[in-house]
């Protein structure tokens, strides 16, 4: 990992433990802690997602419906046959991974955007499965009682216990997917996305790149599913549709594609958009997303994080020995 | 049929009856042809007549319609180019593909794929196997760069470079792979004489790497100038091969790339094939 990539993320680290102190100190905003939490959550499953879209050049728009499957697997597990919630969780990973892996051999062995109509069909019948097997899924009255997380014996309560545990993740897997990208197997992905064939003449088996980091990013949208179940200890159906597979796209898109970082920046930023501010355009909500992804396609493509005015740029700026290329 | 098939040793690359089509079009029709190994073989003819269609076929990006094609006695014909790629045949395109968003260096990093193991899990989790490998890959490639005098880029984006170090990055990158044989596609398109002269001994020294090179190349200079055998194609077809001043004399030859009128009259006025210092 790059001396620049390393100081984000120290920077990060200490900004996310300071948060709950800060956000405690003003009365008005306690309640952040509660969306930070959901920030996170809508991190992890959207730090695959960025691997996905953003290096490998692959649309999911099933990314939900990978979610809807780690929140089901440990919704059911733990109500219906009474699971440990940590054996439950590695269990959800497993099926969406492997669910993924059935979806994207056909659909990625093809060249094109094949995976995103063959993930457009897949994530609705998902949701239909969500909604009919009311015998499992509860349907749409939902899933209830599910239990809580424990960790050590010690049953988690609280915001600031969730926000921890919740963004420890998220900066594990973010460790995780940085040393990955700055890794043959990274610079796989990008030159997939760069100049297919170039990448298959040079000895990159691109079909089985695409279909592993699609199965990885599916891990991870169940990984967030599994915690997002057990936090809110109910399920809907309503919360894995097409239109949360664009809004995780769309959060990716705002902070910018081809950066981790952005990815992060863009999560955080729209979840608080959309749980905070954006109540008020009610029915319209799908509008003023819909504006949103124009005018970022339109006025800022490569996202949030290409601005160049930030000030700390000049810090983070990678030293003149560094080898590494910009990330696309 | 007309098999014009060079006497030598080991052949590293053998086509039998190879042809493409592309609807009605005939691309390629029953190429007959080996290649010695630790050769710098060239290929050349006017524009349409399947030079790149050839490499295509050879390099695994286009399946054959018909024929055989064995590289180092393997039958490779409908392989995928990446496990053509491990089996030692790497190459370059005519237009330029590089990873434009990517340093000079890990353009080369990219090279030693094939020759590298690290998955998802190794790379993620930054195991020591992968650390190991990762210092070497970095080292290989840097030694690469020196060797085609690109040493000094590294840091660079590769799109930001000029077009004549593009083409020496191409061949850099596809050295990395360790190749017995490399196809180059017109590596001195859009060069200047001095670049091109740079690249014809690039070119030498890579095959004094016990490289065999393939080189598909309108710039009569240097084809006559490295070539050991030439093999010229004319609509999809081989028209003639041979030493280069077998070939730079062969009327046929001649007559396909100028037309009747020019092969009776005077081919010594005929600058492109003639007009070169020689071997």
């Amino acid at each position: 990992m790059p001396v620049t990539d390393r100081r984000i993320l120290l920077v990060l680290a200490l900004v996310l433990a300071a948060f709950p102190w800060g956000v405690r100190a003003v009365g008005a905003v306690s309640h952040y802690l509660d969306v930070m939490v959901f920030a996170g959550i809508f991190c992890i499953v959207n730090l695959g997602l960025s691997l996905l879209m953003g290096f490998a050049g692959q649309i999911s728009l099933a990314q939900a419906a990978f979610f809807g499957i780690g929140a089901y697997s440990s919704g059911i597990l733990t109500v219906q046959f009474a699971w440990n919630p940590w054996a439950a969780m590695p269990m959800g990973m497993v099926l969406a991974g492997l669910v993924a892996w059935l979806v994207g051999v056909p659909a990625l062995r093809l060249k094109g955007h094949y995976l995103a109509m063959a993930t457009l069909g897949f994530g609705v019948i998902v949701h239909i499965v969500f909604n009919e097997e009311v015998r499992w899924t509860g349907g749409p009255s939902g899933l209830v009682d599910i239990p809580g997380l424990s960790v050590a014996g010690t049953p988690l309560r609280g915001e600031i216990a969730w926000y921890y545990l919740v963004w420890g993740t998220v900066l594990v897997a973010l460790v995780f997917c940085l040393n990955l990208l700055h890794s043959r197997v990274g610079r796989a992905l990008r030159a997939i996305h760069q100049e297919e064939k170039a990448a298959e003449a040079m000895g990159i088996p691109t079909a089985r790149y695409k279909v592993q980091v699609f199965v990885l990013s599916a891990a991870l949208a169940a990984l967030g599913g599994s915690f997002y179940t057990h936090y809110v200890a109910f399920l809907n159906p309503g919360s894995f549709d097409l239109m949360w597979s664009i809004r995780f796209m769309l959060m990716v898109m705002v902070g910018g594609m081809q950066s981790l970082w952005g990815a992060v920046l863009g999560t955080v930023l729209m979840t608080f958009v959309g749980n905070e501010w954006l109540q008020v355009f009610a029915d319209y909500e799908v509008l003023v997303y819909g504006s949103i992804l124009l005018g970022m396609a339109l006025f800022l493509p490569d996202g949030l994080v290409s601005l160049k005015s930030i000030p700390v740029r000049g810090w983070l700026r990678t030293p003149r020995s560094s080898t590494e290329g910009t990330q696309r | 049929m007309t098999a014009i098939t060079p006497q030598a040793a080991e052949p590293i690359l053998e086509l039998d009856g190879l042809g493409v089509q592309f609807g009605g079009v005939v691309a390629l029709r029953d190429i007959t042809y080996q290649v010695p190994g630790g050769i710098i073989q060239s290929i050349i003819g006017p524009n349409g007549a399947g030079k790149t269609t050839l490499f295509n076929c050879i390099s695994g990006l286009l399946a054959p319609g018909t024929g055989s094609i064995r590289f180092r006695r393997q039958r490779i014909a409908g392989w995928a180019p990446h496990r053509i790629a491990a089996l030692g045949l790497s190459r370059t395109f005519q237009q330029v593909a590089l990873f434009a968003h990517m340093s000079v260096l890990e353009n080369v990093m990219v090279g030693r794929h094939p020759r590298s193991r690290s998955g998802f899990l190794a790379t993620g989790l930054r195991l020591p196997g992968m650390r190991r490998e990762e210092r070497e890959l970095r080292e290989r490639a840097r030694s690469i760069l020196d060797f085609v005098g690109l040493g000094d880029l590294a840091a660079a984006a590769a799109g930001t470079l000029p077009l004549g170090q593009q083409k020496i990055l191409e061949i850099a990158r596809a050295l990395a792979t360790e190749p017995r044989l490399l196809l180059l596609d017109e590596p001195a398109g859009g060069l200047n004489t001095r670049e091109t002269e740079q690249l014809g001994e690039l070119i030498q020294r890579i095959r004094g790497r016990d490289t065999t090179v393939i080189l598909v190349e309108h710039d009569m200079n240097l084809v006559m100038d490295i070539s050991d055998r030439i093999l010229v194609l004319y609509f999809g077809h081989p028209l003639a091969s041979g030493t280069p001043s077998a070939i730079k004399d062969n009327p046929e030859v001649i007559q396909a790339y100028l037309g009747d009128d020019w092969a009776e009259s005077s081919a010594a006025s005929y600058t492109s094939l003639d007009n070169h210092p020689g071997r």
